[in-house]
């Protein structure tokens, strides 16, 4: 395996850190910009598929002969059509693009059809004679324990567990004798989805040299490329994916899903290209988000309120498949011990199958709920030792290049500096003792990974690949197998060009997410785009550059070091100055080709046991809020006035593209702690899929948000950069939940918090004294 | 059965045949080519079909092509001129209040619409009032917020924003 790349940073910075539009901004505001629901090619049908409208049923038989009498329908295909499972984890393949025996969830695919029309491949589904045998459903983690003699899913390991992890470190029952204080509650975090505005959508197209491809809204096209090839029973090399401009993903799509199966095997039986669009309810339906978790933490500490010890029990119910669930579980645990030094620390965490559209990543993946109950409880113990909750958290900072108690190695950590940024701007030490009841002031932190060291299938080649190739007209394109989903990875990867080789924003095209044209990059997920495709290239641009400097030393016959920007190579005296253009073009006459390959992959990281490298990451982003909120009494509304978020994102490439981030990640987070709920009923049917029921806050409902940006120059971070996309949404829900407690004395334990909830909570508390002011 | 509509679209008239069924957003989209609208839920939730007919902000997934025979109807292609951005697109590209880009045209006519009614320049809550039918789900709205009053305080070059920070 190719040993890991650090990339010393240019001492000075000309692009990096400034605050410049995103390259597709004005494809994007002008709605020239492509999603793969806006292409149409000539002589297209549209796909339908039929989905299951019981929760867990033997499909008996299907009758398609009358759908296929309807002229105009193509074809009509069924699990025995594209029999191979699939997973986006190999260990754990344990769907079918369409129902082989029995369908698992409502909503579960049976069959699909091809026809002239979307309205008449919805005839032709409604056509379709589907016999099911229903079987009784396991709707909740309890169901799951119990109802064993019909498991979920065949893959469960016993019963209805996909998995179970228990790993402990250090000395957990000694440190929890030694503690002064031992704490314990229960919690629970409810179930959520991502909710992109774009519904899924996927085009299939064969041609005449029987090569497919594949347009998908995917945000991982390298492992949608693998996995088309393993159930259609192809060549990788014969299939080629797309992800055209991607209407935002936030986990929901990374892995693959039965529309993109089914197009293709209906492409190829028809000759016709095929296109599915999701419905919005099909989208709630195919899910992958946010598990259900329920959650034990028990937290021992010392008088000072230094933390000894931390057990936690954590059930979790994952829905009728594996997805990522595997990783969750490792997540729910893994991914808890820092930013704060836990002197031992132990949990046990199990992923249920139930008959319920299946969880996987949603941003934050699986760390988002035991973040919540830990930093809950934290705030439980500041008020119990009565020492301010920021005050607690700084006694407990695990420092900078440490190592935390399960093995990961921390590198930059600005979590101290993050506690500071949001005391201040929230003026926390004096208006914490003197708002009006009522009215509360919350705080949280957290940590999140920068992509980790664990490919999702095993092989020692890199994590991500960039090309760079200057072509006579001084234009730099960028070939990256990274998706763009609107973060902004495309604007991110040109900015290093432009600075590395010199070149104006206008002079760099990035082709991307193709994997006919670009080399392989894992996809976007595990905020680790900025870091590997930034650290990728880096290195191709770099190894640019030198080249082009060493041509020009040699032509000015000096020895000095050059540097590139604004368009000119220069020396620092301005004593030789050449335009790029004119230098890429000398380059080119000298070299015979301009052109690089750059790569990066992660060092050996975790702990020496099993499971000690999910979670670790090459760098870890830290994250502070301060919510304040005002609570109803009247009605139990909670109304969260203001947001403060403070970030270590290592160096911000681009402030305003990480602050887009950082508050994106604040509403999406604000959003499930009041609003959202993704739950089904007793009949396995969705409470609300729709975008009306399934509550999105508007703007009126948004708080403003205040985002802080704190730089700690990660020494392996692309010019010491690291994750911005995930990392700040995690504490804002606990701090939401720390406020409500200050303004009202209500200690929430339970999400979502709705006004029923809020109100039964203020019942049963009496109005509650405040902390005396701290001693500066 | 399909009929004749005639249909006067960003300035210019269409003639096509539609089903009786047909939504405004899919004759925009499926049969004259203008797939700037878009759709996110198909069920006026989310406003990202948002249109203008006849000046106002209209959900054309909820609106039958039919219906908007004679009436004035601009989509986001209509903004930008002879490949000049209007003042909002500029903004937003500015500001960065698009990221994925698919509820921005939406918010943009919206938007667009604020801005034509006149009067005093809108403060952030008559902005938030006026998009609260537009759903964007990676933004926070604060960039999106940020780019409209921008515009609205009539400033001459929108240039990038400060910080965020009071």
């Amino acid at each position: 395996m190719p040993a890991s790349k650090i990339h010393t940073v240019k001492q000075t910075l000309h692009v990096i850190g400034q605050r410049t539009p995103k390259i597709d901004g004005p494809t994007k505001v002008t709605g020239e910009a492509l999603y793969t629901d806006d292409m149409r090619l000539p002589g297209m049908l549209y796909c339908k598929i039929a989905r299951s409208p019981h929760p867990h049923a033997r499909i008996r038989s299907i009758d398609a002969s009358a759908a296929l009498a309807i002229e105009g329908v193509h074809a009509v295909i069924t699990g025995k059509d594209l029999p191979v499972p699939y997973g986006i984890l190999g260990w754990s393949r344990d769907e079918h693009a369409l129902c082989l025996d029995k369908a698992r969830h409502v909503g579960d695919a049976v069959a699909a059809v091809a026809a002239e029309s979307e309205a008449l491949a919805v005839r032709a589904v409604d056509a379709l004679v589907i016999e099911y045998e229903v079987l009784p459903p396991v709707l909740s983690i309890d169901d799951a324990k119990t109802l064993v003699d019909e498991p979920v899913n065949g893959r469960a390991r016993s019963g209805n567990v996909l998995k179970r992890v228990e790993l402990e470190f250090g000395d957990l029952k000694g440190e929890f004798a030694k503690s002064d204080k031992i704490f314990e509650a229960d919690y629970f975090f409810h179930g959520t989805t991502h909710a992109a505005i774009e519904p899924h959508c996927a085009i299939a197209k064969v041609d005449g040299a029987s090569r497919l491809t594949v347009w998908s809204s995917t945000q991982v096209p390298h492992y949608l490329h693998r996995e088309l090839a393993l159930v259609l029973g192809l060549e990788e090399s014969r299939i080629r994916v797309v992800q055209p401009n991607l209407g935002g993903a936030f986990g929901g799509k990374s892995e693959p899903f039965d529309l993109e199966f089914c197009v293709a095997k209906l492409a190829l039986i028809t000759g016709h290209p095929v296109k599915c669009l999701y419905t919005r309810e099909e989208v709630f339906y195919s899910h992958r988000g946010r598990h259900p978790m329920r959650m034990h933490f028990e937290t021992g500490v010392d008088a000072e309120g230094k933390l000894t010890a931390v057990r936690s029990k954590i059930e979790m119910d994952g829905g009728a498949y594996a997805s990522f669930g595997v990783v969750t579980t490792y997540y729910s645990g893994q991914l808890m011990t820092a930013p704060y030094a836990l002197p031992a620390y132990a949990f046990d965490s199990t992923r249920y199958y139930t008959n319920k559209p299946a969880c996987g990543p949603k941003r934050g993946h699986g760390t988002v709920q035991p973040r919540f109950a830990f930093e809950v409880q934290l705030d439980e113990i500041a008020h119990d030792l009565h020492i301010d909750p920021i005050e607690l958290r700084r006694r407990n900072f695990i420092g900078d290049f440490t190592e935390t108690i399960n093995g990961q190695r921390i590198t930059s950590n600005g979590f101290l500096e993050c506690l500071a940024a949001v005391e201040k701007a929230s003026d926390w030490k004096a208006r914490r003792s003197s708002l009006p009841a009522g009215v509360g002031l919350g705080v949280a932190g957290s940590m999140y990974i920068s992509g980790t060291n664990y490919p999702i299938y095993p092989n020692d080649m890199p994590q991500s690949g960039v090309q760079a190739q200057i072509d006579r007209s001084g234009r730099v394109t960028l070939f990256s197998g990274a998706s763009d989903i609107g973060q902004g990875s495309n604007s991110m990867l040109a900015s290093i060009a432009c600075e590395e080789l010199g070149v104006d924003r206008r002079d760099v095209v990035v082709v991307s997410s193709d994997t006919d044209l670009c080399p392989v990059d894992l996809g976007a997920y595990s905020s680790r785009v900025t870091f590997m495709a930034g650290n990728a290239c880096v290195d191709a641009c770099r190894h640019l550059r030198t080249q082009i400097l060493e041509v020009l030393r040699s032509e000015w016959h000096i020895d000095e070091p050059l540097d590139i920007f604004a368009g000119e190579v220069r020396t620092k005296d301005g004593k030789h100055r050449l335009p790029v253009k004119e230098a890429f073009r000398l380059a080119e006459a000298r070299l015979g080709s301009l052109g690089s390959m750059g790569w990066y992959n992660t060092p050996k990281l975790g702990g020496e046991y099993k499971g000690g490298s999910i979670g670790a990451s090459p760098a870890y982003s830290f994250t502070a809020h301060v919510a304040e909120v005002e609570v109803d009494r009247e009605t139990g509304l909670v109304d969260v006035k203001r947001v403060w978020i403070a970030h270590d994102c290592g160096r911000a490439l681009n402030p305003m593209t990480v602050e887009g981030q950082m508050e994106g990640s604040a509403y999406m987070g604000f959003a499930e702690t009041l609003f959202e709920e993704h739950a089904v009923d007793a009949r396995g049917l969705h409470l609300g899929p729709n975008l009306l029921d399934y509550r999105l806050p508007t703007p009126l409902d948004t708080p403003d948000f205040e985002a802080h940006i704190v730089e700690t120059f990660d020494p392996e971070g692309p010019y010491g950069a690291k994750e911005a996309g995930e990392g700040p949404l995690h504490s804002v829900i606990p701090a939401i939940a720390n406020a409500i407690f200050h303004a009202t004395g209500a200690r929430l334990r339970e999400l979502p918090f709705t006004p029923a909830k809020v109100l039964a909570a203020l019942r049963a508390t009496s109005i509650p004294e405040r902390l005396p002011p701290l001693e500066p | 059965m399909k009929t004749l509509v005639s249909l006067d679209v960003n300035g210019r008239t269409y003639e096509i045949a539609v089903s009786p069924e047909l939504t405004l957003l899919e004759a925009l989209r499926y049969e004259l080519g203008l797939t700037g609208s878009k759709q996110g839920c198909d069920k006026g939730d989310c406003g990202a079909c948002t249109v203008l007919v006849d000046d106002r902000p209209t959900l054309a997934c909820l609106t039958l092509a039919v219906a908007v025979q004679g009436r004035k109807v601009r989509t986001v292609e209509s903004l930008a001129q002879a490949n000049v951005l209007h003042p909002l697109q500029d903004a937003f590209d500015q500001h960065g209040a698009a990221q994925c880009g698919f509820c921005t045209p939406g918010i943009l006519m919206s938007a667009v619409s604020l801005l034509e009614q006149g009067g005093d320049a809108p403060d952030r809550l008559s902005i938030k009032k006026a998009l609260s039918g537009n759903l964007c789900r990676c933004t926070g709205y604060t960039k999106i917020i940020d780019a409209v009053e921008d515009v609205a305080a009539n400033t001459s070059s929108p240039g990038p924003p400060g910080h965020t920070g009071s």
